[in-house]
């Protein structure tokens, strides 16, 4: 197949797949989106004769724009825009997932630092406030008291971008040490690993520690629910156990594996890519079968 | 610096020092300075070029 990487950054991630692209004889045209012009009503040339695009953008807002984008030139794009919008905002990603009866956390979003104290006072301390748009576990804080609740409110109301003026606060799950993170292909988990450490933020891009983790049935059917609640494709799924069970927190939609890819036994990019060739010539593959 | 082939040489453009790349680097790859841990960017292959690697924004994440 012709397959294009929207890309700002090669990082290990794309590296493991461009390889992986390359070892199989697919011809890959790199898109640098920090060089594109997207033309509204002529499609960029760079696009010509694509069987998909594979969205690896970097920013959140050039991955929504240019997903759009490859969509109205008519060029099959994973992650779709649709998963995109889901996945990159947060209200918008627990909406998804309340509605489809995906345990997540409770969550409230407010819209003055007034009303966002309510909500605080309302969860009771620790609870958790969140930015919209964002990632790693950056500018995540948790509130152990009212003075931090006002100071950080005041804080994100005078410093931030408008989209800090959108308060996402959320319940504190008491989880133990450690959260799942599950990379699946429209639901299908291709492996998964926890992430530990003493920091509330369990997160590898915080330094958190990895190990492989074998999934139950209950979690298989929780990740495809949540797969289909924002839309499907190449997902990151992050789940937290708690004495209630197993709650989905988060879905990401640019997915990164490299620390998954070293954690577990599966290659990892070469199960995405067995993954792109399917949804590049769904027929081909039904015939097969 | 290592005796392997596989490998290729680029100036920091940070320090001016010599750093020894893997041979299958490619354009838009982010390297590490391994003295520094500066993130650096290739931006040519022929002849290989790092720039500085873009500072983290904000909407940056997976």
């Amino acid at each position: 197949m012709n397959v294009g990487i929207l890309y700002s950054r090669i990082r290990k991630d794309e590296k493991l797949l461009l390889t992986e692209l390359r070892e199989r004889d697919h011809d890959v045209e790199k898109i640098d989106v920090r060089k594109l012009r997207l033309g509204v009503s002529t499609p960029n040339e760079r696009f010509d004769g694509l069987d998909l695009v594979v969205d690896r953008c970097l920013a959140t807002s050039r991955s929504l724009y240019a997903t759009r984008f490859c969509e109205s030139y008519g060029v099959p794009v994973v992650n779709s825009h649709e998963t995109a919008s889901i996945c990159a905002d947060k209200v918008q990603n627990s909406l998804a997932l309340e509605e489809a009866g995906v345990p997540t956390p409770a969550t409230t979003v407010a819209f003055t630092k007034e009303a966002a104290l309510e909500a605080i006072e309302a969860f009771g301390y620790p609870c958790v406030l969140k930015p919209v748009v964002g990632s790693w576990g950056r500018l995540m804080a948790k509130i152990d008291s009212r003075d931090a609740a006002e100071a950080i409110l005041e804080h994100k109301a005078t410093l931030g971008h408008y989209e800090h003026k959108v308060f996402y606060v959320q319940e504190f799950v008491e989880k133990p040490g450690r959260d799942i993170r599950v990379v699946a292909t429209d639901g299908e988990p291709v492996a998964a690993m926890v992430r530990s450490s003493d920091h509330w933020i369990t997160n590898a891009a915080k330094g958190a520690e990895t190990d492989v983790f074998e999934l139950d049935a209950e979690l298989e059917e929780l990740v495809s629910r949540a797969s289909d609640a924002v839309g499907g494709g190449l997902l990151g799924i992050d789940l937290m156990e708690s004495d209630g069970g197993y709650t989905v927190h988060e879905v990401n939609h640019t997915v990164e594996f490299k620390a998954l890819d070293s954690a577990v036994d599966v290659d990892v990019a070469a199960a995405v890519v067995d993954w792109l060739e399917r949804t590049a010539e769904p027929d081909s593959v039904e015939v097969s079968a | 610096m290592t005796e392997d082939t596989d490998s290729v040489v680029a100036e920091d453009p940070i320090t001016g020092e010599e750093i020894e790349l893997p041979a299958d680097v490619e354009i838009g790859e982010i390297v590490d300075n391994p003295v520094t841990g500066a993130e650096l960017e290739v931006v040519s292959l022929d002849p290989l070029t790092l720039e500085e690697a873009p500072e983290l924004e904000e909407d940056w994440g997976e």
